[in-house]
């Protein structure tokens, strides 16, 4: 049984059907990503996973369990965490304060205590700025602050929106280095990405969204190979 | 090209009355005082009387400020909120006195009126939102303050239906009357006092709550972006019923005290108050909780101050009359002159 199976999903905003019938599967310690031009439906997809979306049709289910009967923050409970797009930090908090945000759904104090020590770990940017308000960051380190924030949670699946998004190219390589870090520690990882090279520089699998549906999926290397993907997503003639 | 903007005669002309206003009260205050019909003593009174007051607004001047910055609304039931609060807390009160619990007990007997003002104005609250606000939570900004102004409505002539139209005399607690005598002839009353001491009170543990506390991040953090919080696993709504919860208690002790002050309680008690406290809020920087308590009790003290300040050297009768008037300029002023209040955010300020 796959991590995550998402059957067949429908999801509308208003009267757009935004996505039209999705169905992709996450194993457990996987790098999957999804891949697709402004207004594919990534997003949307990522929204609906994390329930802040709900699906007209079709089933969202982590480790068998169908998702449709919990809300949007009850779905961290069950171990789904996001990295919003556009990172979405709370501007007037402190990055502590946002990471302690980030463990709203934990009870454990050792285990809050652990997670941001470990995010400490991670991003030693953030323990010299862990006082300083999160709006007065950079965008790089914003970032490392939403994605720090969302493993704060101890998620067994970590969705990522656009992580590489408005940064510049030395801080996409550090944030992709975490991101394969944060994987090879045990989460199981969702990533969304324009840039998609890079994306299947660090994903097993990917699929590719076009208007609202699937029209691809393979391994991150035939990706790479297969010639409608370097044309469309990799600029390659 | 901030620094060349277009020249229009409506600016001009708001200048002008600003001006004109400014000149007033520097005018006022200096012949105010150069006649000298007030003694020190008499201003001391008047200043710490303006404390007190405004201590009232800040405490209902949070209620509104606290919402708008979760909700981006002005939750105009909230005088109403204030009135309830202080009307079932006069009805506990009245029938402490006539049983003499009152007398016998009367710090317990006061806290406990304390207690059924801010439970019932709570109550009110979770009431309020669950009915008439959460429904329309997503509509355009307009809708929910229609509501509120509806709600308002219903709540004033509920408590009139309900108890009618007269002014009810507020019984005379004993243990809060007379003055406490300072240094000289200066002295201040104490029900002055403990409306001061009791608001900075409950200000502080509010300072405290949203700056320290699991839920108070929480708010900050609802206030800030809802989706995003939902994804931390915050329940958006549960957040947004007890900052409602939180305002309607501040504001049923507002209430009480407010009686305390003015031994009076009528079915639109809240209207006067309502407004004075969202003109602190606006004052104060709208969504802006320490703006409100300042906000607040600058109002009170130019609300007391300021008519026999400004006024009274112009050689104009009963110059307190006139408080009013002096409020509600400023409201407007400020609007005019900085919107986004002292320490806040411009009112029409969308949030993405």
């Amino acid at each position: 049984m796959a991590l995550l199976e998402i059957d067949n999903i429908h999801t509308y905003y208003g009267n757009i059907h935004a996505l039209k019938g999705i169905s992709l599967n996450i194993e457990k310690g996987e790098i999957v990503t999804l891949i697709g031009a402004n207004g594919a439906g990534k997003t949307t997809t990522l929204r609906t996973i994390s329930g802040l979306l709900k699906p007209r049709e079709g089933t969202v289910k982590l480790n068998g369990e169908d998702l449709a009967q919990y809300k949007a923050h009850e779905v961290v409970y069950k171990g789904i965490s996001m990295v919003p797009e556009g990172r979405g930090v709370f501007a007037r908090l402190t990055v502590t304060e946002n990471l302690e945000m980030g463990a709203y759904s934990r009870s454990d104090k050792a285990e809050i205590q652990r997670n941001m020590e470990r995010v400490f770990t991670l991003f030693p940017r953030l323990k010299e700025r862990r006082t300083q308000v999160a709006g007065t960051l950079s965008g790089g380190e914003q970032q490392m602050v939403a994605t720090g924030r969302a493993l704060m949670a101890s998620p067994s699946i970590l969705l990522m929106d656009e992580p590489s998004m408005g940064l510049a190219p030395v801080l996409v390589e550090l944030i992709f280095d975490i991101i394969q870090q944060i994987n090879k520690e045990g989460t199981t990882i969702l990533l969304v990405e324009q840039n998609a090279l890079m994306a299947l520089g660090i994903a097993s699998r990917g699929y590719v969204l076009q208007t609202g549906q699937i029209v691809l999926s393979d391994s991150a290397e035939n990706l790479k190979k297969n010639p409608t993907v370097q044309k469309a997503y990799l600029g390659m003639e | 090209m901030q620094s060349l903007k277009r020249f229009s005669w409506t600016d001009v002309f708001m200048w002008v009355v600003g001006a004109a206003l400014l000149t007033l009260i520097v005018v006022g205050s200096y012949l105010t005082l150069q006649q000298g019909k007030y003694t020190t003593v008499q201003w001391f009174d008047l200043a710490v009387f303006g404390l007190a007051q405004g201590s009232v607004y800040a405490l209902i001047a949070l209620g509104y400020t606290l919402v708008y910055g979760i909700l981006r609304m002005i939750n105009f039931a909230h005088s109403e909120i204030f009135m309830s609060g202080a009307y079932i807390g006069f009805f506990v009160a009245t029938s402490m006195q006539r049983s003499g619990f009152l007398r016998e007990n009367p710090v317990l007997g006061i806290v406990f009126i304390f207690l059924t003002a801010m439970t019932t104005s709570a109550i009110l609250a979770i009431l309020l939102e669950r009915i008439a606000y959460r429904p329309l939570r997503g509509a355009p900004r307009l809708v929910p303050l229609i509501t509120a102004i509806g709600a308002s409505f219903f709540l004033q002539y509920t408590f009139r239906g309900l108890f009618g139209t007269q002014n009810r005399a507020y019984p005379e607690i004993d243990f809060i009357r007379g003055a406490i005598p300072l240094f000289g002839s200066f002295q201040i009353q104490k029900i002055q006092l403990i409306v001061i001491i009791a608001a900075a009170l409950m200000m502080a543990a509010l300072a405290f709550f949203v700056q320290y506390t699991k839920t108070g991040k929480a708010m900050r953090a609802v206030s800030e972006d809802k989706s995003v919080a939902a994804l931390m696993g915050i329940d958006v709504d549960k957040i947004i019923v007890r900052t409602f919860v939180i305002g309607a208690s501040l504001a049923g002790a507002a209430g009480v005290l407010y009686c305390f002050m003015f031994r009076i309680v009528t079915f639109y008690m809240g209207f006067i108050p309502g407004l004075k406290a969202f003109t602190a809020a606006v004052l104060g920087g709208i969504g802006n909780p320490p703006g409100a308590m300042l906000g607040g009790l600058f109002l009170g003290i130019f609300e007391s101050l300021g008519p026999t300040l400004f006024l009274d050297g112009l050689g104009i009768p009963a110059p307190y009359q006139l408080k009013d008037v002096i409020a509600f300029t400023m409201l407007v002023m400020i609007l005019i002159f900085r919107p986004t209040g002292i320490l806040g955010e411009r009112l029409s300020k969308t949030k993405a």
